[in-house]
């Protein structure tokens, strides 16, 4: 096990010698806490206007963390350059030859890439939630009402699990360009319109996502999801260990 | 020691290596020669592990590498001097190395002062030279202090002064008794870096010899004689003549005679005898470089004409047709409808490695010497320049 403390040293020497760490985090939390503190702000000044289903169900929390939708994309970016800048470089071989051992060289380095982003992700959860619901004035809510402090530490597991996520695909197609261009339409479009086309929903809130959204959210008044925060959370660890699975079986199976 | 036991690795229809026996003993450079694309890397990534065989198997010391206890200690390799993240500095990228072997960070300031990066140890890779490169590739892998060492193509984009000093590096690894094997497709270089040579063309063995064997094996003296272009009956009398006192004659693609086993008087007193003039008749000796690419240009030719894989066998030294005792000419054969150019003509008056290829690069490359044109090897086009400059003379 010695190997393992090794590997784990050496993955966090990698991440944080490269600048990529430090712009991809720093956009998620930057990109998201300005954005949710904009639309938090523009919702207070609206309020009055907005139709009265929106203002019944109104979920104070949930609209602090608007910005995530644009904030997940720099956490993909970062989970999938951990893990494929070791193809795209070609140091895969150059780690590989020194730790033979394949699947303790990809969970270590996923464990490292894993934590760093829990504690950026954590860090950018609360401060969207406390910037957010400053903006939102009157309509705010507090850490201490119920739901909300679930809520909140849902936001930074939901914005961790989609960087792990994009470590497994990453570790799957081996490209990051290719990666990338799935991912990234993937999160930011197409699930969003799956899941408003009435068609589509059902099995679109089962996508890692809009599962996911579930833990982030306090008020559900008019949702017929079938799983409830933490079932919601669930099925994206699910996705989330498929993914993982996914790439090891390729390092596993392929040449180097 | 390295052993590979019948190893054959197949991507899809293509086979890249095949069948490949071999071993690398300690204590010696055992140059590992073949041309671009001959399955040299493949090879090594397979040695390491990274690439799973089809067939067959190779070891380190005995064991498979990827059972091997502390690989990073006992094997250290430079397989691709730009496979690094450009956005890490050279020390960083050596420090993820060292953690990832367990070895104390204070190594790699050792290695990088041996490489001679130290100065540039804290900026960022993208900026450093194919030389600086390599160099930190052999920091890579001399890492672990380890026992067995690999370098693919450790002196590509080195300058002179580097690629001497990468010669007296593996020359004194291997006198500290590890067991080192370098790969190159330049001849030259491991004529003079390794002890032993092992040649593969188109992933099959070709050559395993020490390199005293194959030095005497294949540069042997020869002498090269013209008749009148105008006659060529005479050439043909002067072949039976020669043939006859025992010497070995192979025709050159320009119309010249090649003789192997007969002095330089005892050629000129047979032509005299058969009443042939001479245009000339000088002395050679073959280079390295083209006993190498006689070996390695079958397995390139064969490569476009796949129905001739038969006829790929190990060439025997004493190759040539006419002698009673030599049968079909061996070695190489003759590519069908292509019978006047069947092995790049060399001049091997060069002892320089370097001022080889230097010479021969800036020129555009010209047809072809040869009336049958259609040379099939790229190899040959600086060989023929070469040709053409030592032989201005005439």
């Amino acid at each position: 096990m010695a190997v393992v403390g090794q590997v784990l040293q050496s993955e966090w020497t990698k991440i944080k010698s490269v600048r990529s760490t430090v712009w991809t985090l720093g956009l998620a939390l930057v990109v998201t806490v300005a954005l949710g503190a904009l639309i938090s702000a523009f919702t207070r000044s609206n309020f009055k206007e907005m139709p009265l289903s929106e203002r019944v169900n109104f979920d104070p929390t949930f609209t602090s963390f608007a910005g995530m939708g644009l904030g997940q994309l720099a956490m993909i970016v970062f989970g999938v350059l951990v893990v494929s800048n070791e193809y795209s470089t070609g140091m895969i071989r150059t780690s590989l030859a020194a730790v033979p051992q394949r699947a303790t060289f990809l969970f270590s380095k996923i464990t490292v890439a894993t934590f760093t982003a829990f504690v950026i992700a954590m860090v950018t959860s609360f401060v969207s939630f406390f910037v957010g619901q400053a903006m939102l004035g009157s309509h705010r809510t507090s850490i201490g009402d119920a739901h909300v402090l679930r809520a909140v530490i849902g936001g930074g597991l939901y914005m961790t699990l989609i960087a792990v996520f994009s470590m497994g695909v990453a570790a799957m197609l081996r490209s990051p360009m290719l990666s990338l261009g799935i991912l990234m339409p993937f999160f930011f479009i197409i699930s969003s319109i799956l899941g408003a086309v009435k068609a589509t929903k059902k099995v679109a809130q089962y996508l890692p996502d809009q599962a996911g959204h579930k833990v982030m959210q306090v008020v559900t008044v008019g949702d017929d999801a079938p799983y409830g925060p933490w079932g919601g959370f669930a099925i994206m660890v699910l996705w989330v260990v498929v993914a993982l699975a996914g790439g090891y079986a390729v390092l596993k199976r392929h040449d180097a | 020691m390295i052993e590979a036991v019948g190893l054959t690795k197949r991507y899809g229809a293509k086979t890249a290596v095949h069948n490949l026996s071999f071993q690398v003993r300690p204590g010696a450079v055992t140059g590992f020669l073949g041309p671009n694309g001959s399955g040299k890397s493949t090879t090594m990534r397979m040695i390491l592990g990274l690439d799973q065989p089809t067939a067959g198997h190779v070891t380190i010391d005995g064991h498979p590498f990827r059972n091997l206890p502390n690989a990073p200690r006992k094997v250290g390799a430079l397989l691709d001097a730009k496979a690094v993240h450009g956005g890490r500095s050279a020390r960083m990228h050596l420090l993820s190395l060292a953690q990832l072997g367990g070895i104390p960070a204070r190594r790699v300031d050792e290695v990088l002062g041996v490489v001679g990066l130290q100065d540039v140890a804290r900026r960022r890779s993208k900026g450093f030279s194919l030389g600086m490169g390599q160099r930190l590739g052999i920091a890579a892998a001399l890492l672990g202090d380890p026992q067995v060492l690999l370098f693919d193509e450790p002196v590509n984009g080195l300058d002179p002064e580097g690629i001497l000093w990468v010669r007296n590096l593996m020359k004194q690894l291997a006198a500290e008794g590890r067991t080192v094997f370098v790969s190159s497709h330049l001849m030259s270089e491991m004529a003079l870096t390794a002890d032993h040579l092992i040649v593969i063309g188109r992933g099959q063995l070709m050559a395993d010899m020490s390199v005293k064997d194959f030095i005497s094996a294949n540069s042997a003296d020869f002498a090269r004689v013209r008749t009148p272009e105008t006659e060529p009956e005479s050439r043909e009398k002067l072949t039976a003549a020669l043939v006859e006192a025992g010497g070995q004659v192979l025709a050159e693609p320009d119309g010249g005679l090649r003789v192997t086993g007969l002095p330089l008087p005892r050629i000129s007193d047979l032509a005299h005898g058969a009443d042939v003039r001479l245009w000339e008749l000088s002395p050679h000796q073959a280079s390295l470089e083209e006993a190498y690419m006689r070996m390695t240009q079958g397995a390139v030719d064969y490569r476009s004409t796949a129905d001739q894989v038969a006829a790929l066998a190990p060439p025997p030294p004493g190759h040539g047709y006419g002698h009673p005792g030599a049968g079909a000419p061996q070695g190489w054969a003759p590519p069908q409808g292509n019978p006047g150019n069947p092995y790049p003509v060399l001049p091997g008056e060069q002892p320089n490695p370097y001022a080889q290829p230097q010479a021969a690069a800036p020129r555009p490359p010209q047809a072809a010497p040869q009336p049958p044109a259609a040379a099939p090897a790229p190899a040959s086009a600086p060989a023929d320049l070469t040709k053409r400059d030592s032989e201005d003379a005439r």
